[in-house]
């Protein structure tokens, strides 16, 4: 018999163990997918030298450079980053909105027995509007400018944000309460020194969660009233079939919610390690 | 000096079934400053819906209860508690927690009486051996360093009685005797007044000055079928030799816990109300026409 120690399998099985392997197979369906790709767009190009349904690589990375970095004729402005910088603001301004209102609805349901009364059916309600049916009424309403699009993505977001730090305020030991209250807190000090803080990585991880919707709701209205934006300018593009544009674009879009998301994702593990060691 | 004063105080909750499910039953109980009560009863029987009632956060159905005269209103100051989970703030480092009562008090311009407080916070955890874990959170402690800190955190704001539900229940052995000696340590070199619920009949007749025993097991004239809710059915003083864990193996002591098992803890062994052993001078007890019409 041999003494050697048995070893798990590398890949198979539930208790396989693939150690530095897991980087190569986080990196196959990537490359899988980039292979493909360039397989198939390769292979139209050589039957069809104008092909645009899949343009190649290069022809992707000219035409992106050339939005990122020659001003355009008319307005004089670089493309790519000035839609960039619109999204990005509209995201920022109608999240943040979204986030700062769920969390005072949040409170207000959370911790008063009335609000909890007034607000917890009325927000649970609201929740099940399909927010794209009300763009026309925004649109009708407040006008096709700014406040529309930056109203959508909030209405977009906010109740199930408010949804889930409800919830989150809801969750925390009615022990905490009392203890607090023992130890001769006010209501006030109740709400913004024991449980606000103990809020904030949750705010930030419903954040991180909402961003996702809140680009889609970007995109719908850029689509639909516009005149810059990632949104706008896929949707623009699509008249033309210019899928040069287009696929960069939504590379562009996935990276910036990737980065987001990172960045979120970090700043809890390092400013909130008790966050995480109390999750579990 | 009368702490805490119940009479006549009557909790029940209601049932889905519509109901009203009787948990504590005309409960008379007087606390004076300085006791250390402990309180056992067999599980389920209200020994934390008492706590509830004395915190404020449950209202009792009948009866006043008063902290020094003033009828218990919602939780406050007068009261500090310590649980068995929860009790500290997860976000907080130790020295937060232990600064967050006083730091409620005291706004944050006041730099020099905050410097103060915290000087004195550092001293305390000094004392109960935390010194070098200031800076740590909850979640970096072990169960018993977490419970020094709850303790810590209660009494700094001085509250005029000390709640403790079964707050060494979690911890091992070993841990809970250092952690009854260190509790002893306080109450007497801080002159608390502590009401210390526990499982434990052990630990409940070791640590106290005052033994209580809840418990629904006990028979009155209200006919078989009443459903009766729990009453104090032992109430005795418990002389404390010296601060030594050893007086858990003399033959006396092991004759008290074998008692109070008996009377508090088994449900065929139904004293009538006229004959519980409620001998502590504090001890007294009003029933009603009902409950003894013989
Ligand atoms: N909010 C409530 N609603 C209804 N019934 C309750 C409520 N809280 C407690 N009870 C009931 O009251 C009784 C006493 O509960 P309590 O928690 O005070 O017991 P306990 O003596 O602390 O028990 P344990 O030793 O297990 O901690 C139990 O039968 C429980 O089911
Ligand atoms: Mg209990």
């Amino acid at each position: 018999m041999s003494s050697r120690p048995q070893r798990s399998s590398y890949i198979w099985g539930i208790f396989a163990r693939p150690g530095r392997l897991k980087w190569l197979l986080a990196a196959l369906p990537f490359l899988i997918s980039i292979f493909t790709y360039t397989f198939f767009s390769a292979k139209r190009h050589e039957a069809n030298p104008s092909e645009k349904l899949m343009p190649s690589w290069s022809q992707m990375v000219k035409r992106t450079t050339e939005l990122a970095t020659v001003p355009n004729k008319r307005t004089g402005k670089l493309v790519f980053w000035d839609d960039t910088w619109s999204s990005v603001i509209r995201i920022a301004k109608g999240v943040g909105l979204a986030t700062l209102v769920s969390v005072m609805l949040a409170l207000f349901i959370g911790v008063f027995p009335a609000g909890h009364a007034l607000g917890q059916n009325f927000t649970n309600t609201i929740s099940f509007i399909p927010p794209v049916a009300i763009l026309p009424i925004l649109l009708v309403a407040i006008g096709v400018g700014e406040a529309s699009k930056i109203g959508l993505i909030f209405i977009g977001t906010f109740p199930l944000m408010t949804r889930d730090l409800t919830l989150y305020v809801k969750g925390l030991p009615r022990e905490q309460i009392i203890k607090t209250m023992t130890l001769g807190a006010s209501q006030w000090q109740l709400i913004w020194k024991v449980i606000f803080p103990q809020m904030i990585p949750r705010i930030i991880e419903t954040i991180r969660l909402s961003i996702g919707a809140g680009w889609i709701f970007l995109i719908v209205a850029e689509g639909i009233s516009s005149s810059e934006g990632l949104g706008y300018r896929i949707f623009q593009a699509r008249r033309y079939m210019a899928m040069d544009t287009i696929i960069p674009y939504v590379i562009w879009i996935t990276l910036l919610a990737f980065i987001a998301d990172t960045i979120l994702r970090l700043v809890i593990h390092f400013f909130y390690p008790w966050y995480r060691a109390n999750k579990s | 000096m009368n702490i805490l004063h119940f009479q006549d105080v009557d909790k029940a909750y209601p049932t889905p079934n519509g109901d009203d499910f009787l948990v504590l039953d005309n409960i008379d109980l007087t606390i004076k400053k300085g006791e250390f009560c402990t309180l056992v009863g067999p599980s389920g029987c209200g020994k934390s819906t008492l706590l509830k009632l004395i915190l404020g956060q449950e209202q009792a159905t009948q009866g006043t209860l008063t902290i020094r005269d003033n009828i218990a209103g919602n939780p406050d100051s007068t009261r500090g508690i310590v649980y068995q989970r929860y009790s500290l703030y997860p976000n907080k480092t130790v020295l937060e927690n232990v600064l967050a009562g006083p730091f409620f008090k005291i706004p944050f311009w006041k730099k020099d009486e905050r410097a103060e407080v915290k000087a004195y916070a550092l001293e305390l955890l000094e004392k109960v051996k935390l010194g070098e874990h200031t800076a740590k959170y909850p979640h970096e402690l072990s169960g018993g360093m977490q419970q020094r800190v709850a303790i810590i955190q209660a009494l700094i704001t001085k509250p005029e009685i000390l709640l403790m539900d079964e707050p060494f229940g979690a911890l091992d052995p070993g841990t809970r005797e250092f952690m009854q000696t260190l509790l002893l340590e306080l109450w007497e070199e801080y002159n608390l007044t502590i009401l210390f619920v526990t499982h434990d009949l052990e630990e409940a007749c070791y640590l106290g000055t005052r033994l209580l025993v809840l418990s629904q097991y006990y028979s009155d004239d209200r006919g078989e079928d009443f459903q009766r809710g729990a009453k104090f059915v032992v109430d005795q003083q418990l002389h404390r030799g010296a601060l030594s864990t050893h007086v858990k193996e003399k033959p006396d002591f092991n004759k008290l816990v074998e008692s109070i098992r008996e009377q508090g803890f088994n449900p065929k062994y139904l004293q009538h109300v006229k004959e519980f052993d409620l001998n502590h001078p504090d001890s007294w007890s009003t029933l009603s026409l009902e409950e003894h019409n013989s």
